[in-house]
């Protein structure tokens, strides 16, 4: 079984608001796996329970074997494994864009600085953001800003790639830039989960996509049949919606 | 007013008034860092998350019930009460015979530290929750999170408070003379109890106190100034042709010698 994250009865809950019921699904090692769905369907918080930013209410995440939701001796190793992208880029303002690659690296895995510098730079070059190492994070354009904070997780060297909507908070124009960089980094075969209302991207480069509706995973499959043939209404009307949008 | 007795006090009594300035400037200082130090450390501390188990979340809230109670009765007393208390009463109550300067440096600083407290943690809580989440999803603990991102940020963003509270210290030490500390408010009142020329002494004094604050304020806003750095970006690419991001790391590396 190569299963990386396999998941449980999955259920999450804030206050009498139940906004995760009895998620099953798992991902495997080198797959891309592209989740859609309506805002507020629960896709970010599915993705913040991976890594333990949200405390999930029931159920099991299991990685790599182990139950991380009974043996949680060891979240911060766990996190430094997952590499999480944000909508919102999340780049530290008190440093400029190498030390943002590099800071995780030296304080969490206690690499040497030159060691850490020399790996920041490898994932910056892979995202093309190599000439602006002494940059602040104020002084980069979104799109900017969104290839470092990949570049930053990848310099943690993770076993897998979470991305919350990663080009939803962009201009137009710099969309591309960032699913290029994604796209790259799929056909390395690392181990993607992607919330994404890109579905053109979620159609080329995913081998799975999850339709998610109102907590529940309402249809998963490969992505021909999810956008050419979907099996559930819901999922049909959902890509209606948002072909209408576009 | 005559400008004589100005000219003549400023002359006569310099070295009075220079020790008192810098008495006060060392109080001011030492003050406001100390404050600042221990504002932090109260501010991080009160932050903390309540959560994990009963015993730890006991302890967060009782800590947490103590440190808000300091905050609370240094900022709601006056100072110059504070330096009665501490200074005659531990003397009394304590046996404990501090010399005036310690007791006078123990009252500022701690004074200080209640207001840079409630400024840290208003400055912690204005961070956005985006900063916290990233230094967690890379795998930081509380700490690591506090030391390394937030706090820095913090700083930044707290320090015209900071130097507002210098400012004040400047100011507001002068109450300190009710515990005989030799600062400026000190010698004026000496230098004017021997020549009865209260006005014209006081006058020098004010001009004096006027010049330290000014000068506080610009050196704080310059630094604010270079701390923020340019708007605009230019990458290296432009700037120098030849130099690859390897090469910038190296001739740094070299000049912080690590
Ligand atoms: N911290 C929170 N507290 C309370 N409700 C939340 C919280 N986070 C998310 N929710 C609610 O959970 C639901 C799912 O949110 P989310 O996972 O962000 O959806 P999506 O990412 O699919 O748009 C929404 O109704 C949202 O209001
Ligand atoms: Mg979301």
């Amino acid at each position: 079984m190569n299963n990386v994250i396999e998941i449980k009865h999955l259920s999450k809950s804030f206050g009498a608001h139940q906004v995760l019921k009895d998620i099953d699904f798992s991902v495997r090692a080198g797959e891309v796996v592209c989740i859609i769905g309506s805002s507020g369907s629960g896709k970010s918080t599915l993705l913040r329970c991976i890594n333990l930013l949200e405390k999930p209410s029931g159920g099991q995440i299991i990685y790599r074997g182990q139950d991380i939701l009974t043996n949680p001796s060891n979240v911060y190793a766990l996190r430094a494994k997952l590499g999480m992208v944000f909508q919102q880029f999340n780049l530290f303002n008190n440093y400029d864009v190498l030390g943002n690659c590099v800071v995780g690296q030296m304080k969490v895995l206690r690499r040497s600085r030159e060691e850490a510098e020399e790996m920041a730079l490898k994932y910056l070059r892979l995202v093309g953001m190599e000439q602006f190492i002494h940059a602040r994070p104020r002084q980069l354009s979104g799109g900017q800003k969104q290839r470092v904070a990949i570049a930053r997780a990848l310099a943690m060297e993770p076993d897998v790639m979470l991305f919350d909507e990663p080009t939803s908070a962009l201009d137009p124009e710099m969309v591309g830039e960032v699913l290029k960089v994604m796209a790259t980094l799929a056909a390395s075969g690392m181990t993607m989960l992607i919330v994404t209302h890109e579905m053109a991207f979620a159609r080329e480069v995913a081998h799975r996509v999850v339709f998610m509706d109102q907590g529940v995973i309402a249809e998963e499959g490969p992505p021909e049949q999810i956008f050419i043939n979907p099996q559930q209404e819901r999922t049909r009307q959902f890509l209606q919606r948002t072909q209408r949008r576009q | 007013m005559s400008i004589e007795w100005l000219v003549r006090i400023a002359t006569e009594y310099w070295p009075m008034f220079v020790r008192g300035a810098r008495m006060t400037l060392l109080l001011a200082t030492v003050g406001t860092i100390v404050g600042f130090f221990i504002g932090l450390l109260v501010g991080a501390v009160r932050t903390v998350p309540r959560e994990g188990g009963l015993i730890r979340r006991v302890l967060l809230w009782i800590v947490d019930a103590v440190l808000a109670v300091y905050v609370e009765v240094f900022r709601g007393t006056p100072m110059i009460v504070q330096a009665m208390v501490i200074y005659y009463g531990s003397a009394i109550a304590l046996g404990l015979h501090m010399d005036k300067l310690t007791a006078a440096l123990f009252i500022v600083s701690v004074n200080t530290g209640a207001y840079m407290a409630e400024i840290v943690r208003g400055g912690i809580v204005s961070i956005d929750k985006g900063q916290f989440e990233a230094a967690q999803a890379i795998g930081m603990n509380h700490w690591q999170t506090m030391l390394y991102v937030i706090l820095p940020q913090v700083v930044r963003n707290i320090l015209p408070a900071t130097g507002n509270e210098f400012v004040i210290n400047i100011k507001d030490t002068s109450v300190l003379n009710v515990i005989s500390v030799t600062e400026l408010f000190f010698q004026g009142k000496s230098v004017a109890g021997g020549n009865f020329r209260y006005f014209e002494t006081f006058l020098v004094i004010s001009a004096i106190y006027l010049i330290l604050t000014f000068t506080v304020t610009r050196i704080l806003r310059y630094i604010e100034r270079k701390l923020d750095g340019p708007e605009h970006f230019i990458p290296y690419a432009n700037q120098m042709q030849v130099q690859t991001p390897e090469d910038i790391l190296r001739k740094k590396r070299n000049a912080v010698g690590y």
